[in-house]
């Protein structure tokens, strides 16, 4: 029997949830409205919550200034770039893991795991002096191959996670059928594997998009992608509120409206499937 | 049955994802090895020399690390904290019948897309300035003194802004979770006359376990590592109080050019990573099996 609810009671939580989704999401509303503010408004108080004199001039200085545009194509490269080869790697190795598991393959993915645990900043000096003799300090490559190795256990792990699913039942019945391997491949593993490898590249790409400490250490401009771009606004040359939140709401607009219709995928890839 | 061939195509396929990781891993840490028993500054090429240990004498004992040490802890403990129970609290309010809930979901994990460089310079600058910022004007129109966040509460201004970004995280997994408790066995307890708490303490809270562990394994391996908010925010300051050990080796390296002692707080952080890992993993492994 399904409990009754009252409605003052759907009232009361429908108002408190309410109230907590508009106080988590305030700050980047609040952004976003300074983004369309005059530089004067974005700074006077009391400050203007709506009845302001709405402008897109911001966005076009942004571009005008200092070339949004060239950051935005960065991190797309960086980011996809690293993502692709990740999952280059890592599909035929969570691929292997899961269907032809060994005794060892448990201690294989904890010790991938721990290589995570390795903190970046523990190996930023050799990797930056190893980029500075091979020239890739500020480039974007070196970026792609940074991110792609310290993505790659995480990649694994989710892949694992989502091959591990695939019911073997299926292969079985294939190869008795007397499909060959290739056959089995391309008719029956690969329909069942996209839904997973999609997610991964979904989730692996806004980790890379978001990710600052080694573009932050490791370019300055040509290679610079949004997080760095942003950064420089935390100079005190750089203090333009209205600027810099039009610059911020393009930044993340393109990763946040990713991510929302990645929430689902990003429960069972991020925490490897432990909580469904 | 796993062949034999596909044994051996099961190892080839592997290879690469194992050869790269541990190049990776390898080939930084020795170097990091190498560099910690070298007295090595980026501005006197030429002039390295081998020091032994004297540059984990010199980090170890320097304040500064202790400092930092001290710093990393809080914020990565105080932020599990704070996501873990708020976390949970949006959670349960989120699992009861509203109104519009996907949309209120969009809100509340909105934070956890924002890329840190953004959010650290939304909260600096638009929220909470001293002069005209969101918050001091709330707190003038209350007759109140503006508080100066970052100059009289660094650290936890820091931990503010980071919690922010880590409670969505912390509140979808634990509301998935939710989600997923049978139904039958809460009504059942509340038919047997159990009150709200009693059913949150033994049905809710012993279902939230497991998630909760992996969030905390999850958080923490990020939380260790937390730069771009500092960076853009208060550049560790003021004095010591913001930094953090991640924070602390980066302008050992990149500001004082100190290779060596650099390289020896490194190889500390890494071992403090690892003993954590020991455990995390541990916990992560056990959840495995299940």
């Amino acid at each position: 029997m399904a409990r009754k609810i009252s409605t003052t009671h759907t009232v009361v939580t429908t108002a408190a949830a309410w109230l907590v989704g508009f106080l988590i999401f305030f700050p980047i509303l609040w952004m976003i409205l300074a983004s369309f503010k005059t530089e004067l408004e974005a700074f006077t108080t009391p400050p203007s919550f709506l009845f302001f004199h709405w402008t897109l001039e911001n966005y076009a200085t942004v571009q005008e200034r200092s070339d949004y545009l060239h950051h935005a194509l960065n991190s797309l490269i960086i980011a996809g770039g690293s993502t692709l080869i990740a999952l280059l790697i890592a599909v035929p190795a969570a691929w292997s893991m899961a269907f032809a598991p060994t005794k060892r393959t448990k201690d294989l993915l904890l010790w991938m795991l721990s290589t995570k645990m390795l903190p970046p900043v523990g190996v930023l000096v050799p990797i930056y002096l190893i980029f500075r003799d091979f020239g890739l300090l500020d480039s974007r490559f070196g970026l792609i191959l940074v991110l792609c190795l310290g993505n790659l256990p995480i990649v694994v792990w989710m892949l694992f996670t989502y091959f591990k699913e695939i019911p073997k039942d299926i292969l079985e019945a294939a190869r008795m059928d007397g499909a060959t391997i290739g056959k089995e491949l391309i008719h029956v593993l690969t329909p069942m594997a996209v839904p997973g490898i999609a997610s991964t590249l979904l989730l692996n790409f806004i980790l890379a998009w978001n990710e600052a400490f080694w573009t932050l250490n490791l370019s300055t401009s040509e290679a610079a992608p949004l997080t760095v771009f942003i950064a420089s606004y935390s100079s005190p040359e750089g203090l333009f509120w209205a600027k810099l939140s039009a610059a911020s709401t393009l930044a993340i607009a393109p990763i946040l409206i990713l991510g929302w219709f990645s929430q689902r995928q990003l429960v069972r890839g991020l925490t490897f499937g432990a909580v469904k | 049955m796993a062949t034999q061939q596909t044994q051996t195509l099961g190892r080839m396929l592997l290879a690469p994802a194992v050869v790269l990781l541990l190049i990776w891993m390898i080939v930084p840490l020795a170097m990091t090895i190498y560099f910690s028993l070298l007295s090595y500054n980026l501005l006197n090429p030429g002039m390295e020399r081998f020091v032994g240990l004297e540059n984990f004498e010199y980090f170890l004992t320097d304040p500064a690390f202790l400092a930092s040490l001290r710093n990393t802890l809080v914020l990565v403990g105080s932020v599990l904290l704070i996501t873990i129970v708020l976390g949970t609290l949006v959670a349960l309010l989120l699992d009861q019948a509203i109104i519009g809930r996907s949309i209120v979901r969009l809100m509340v994990i909105a934070p956890f897309f924002v890329m840190p460089t953004v959010s650290a310079l939304v909260w600096k600058n638009l929220l909470m300035h001293p002069v005209s910022g969101l918050f001091a004007w709330i707190m003038t129109s209350l007759g109140m003194q503006p508080i100066d966040w970052f100059a009289e509460y660094p650290l936890f201004s820091i931990i503010l802004i980071v919690a922010w970004q880590w409670l969505p995280f912390a509140a979808l997994i634990l509301l998935t979770a939710l989600q997923s408790l049978d139904e039958e066995q809460k009504e059942a307890a509340l038919m047997d006359g159990a009150g709200a708490f009693s059913t949150f303490f033994y049905i809710t809270l012993p279902h939230l376990a497991r998630p909760i562990t992996v969030v905390i394994l999850i958080e923490t391996i990020f939380l260790l590592t937390v730069f771009a908010e500092i960076f853009v925010t208060t550049g560790g300051g003021p004095g010591l109080q913001t930094t953090n050990i991640a924070f602390l080796i980066y302008s050992q390296a990149l500001i004082q050019y100190d290779v060596g002692s650099a390289s020896a707080g490194g190889l500390v952080a890494v071992v403090i990573a690892n003993i954590l890992a020991f455990f995390l993993v541990r916990i992560v492994g056990r959840n495995l099996e299940a």
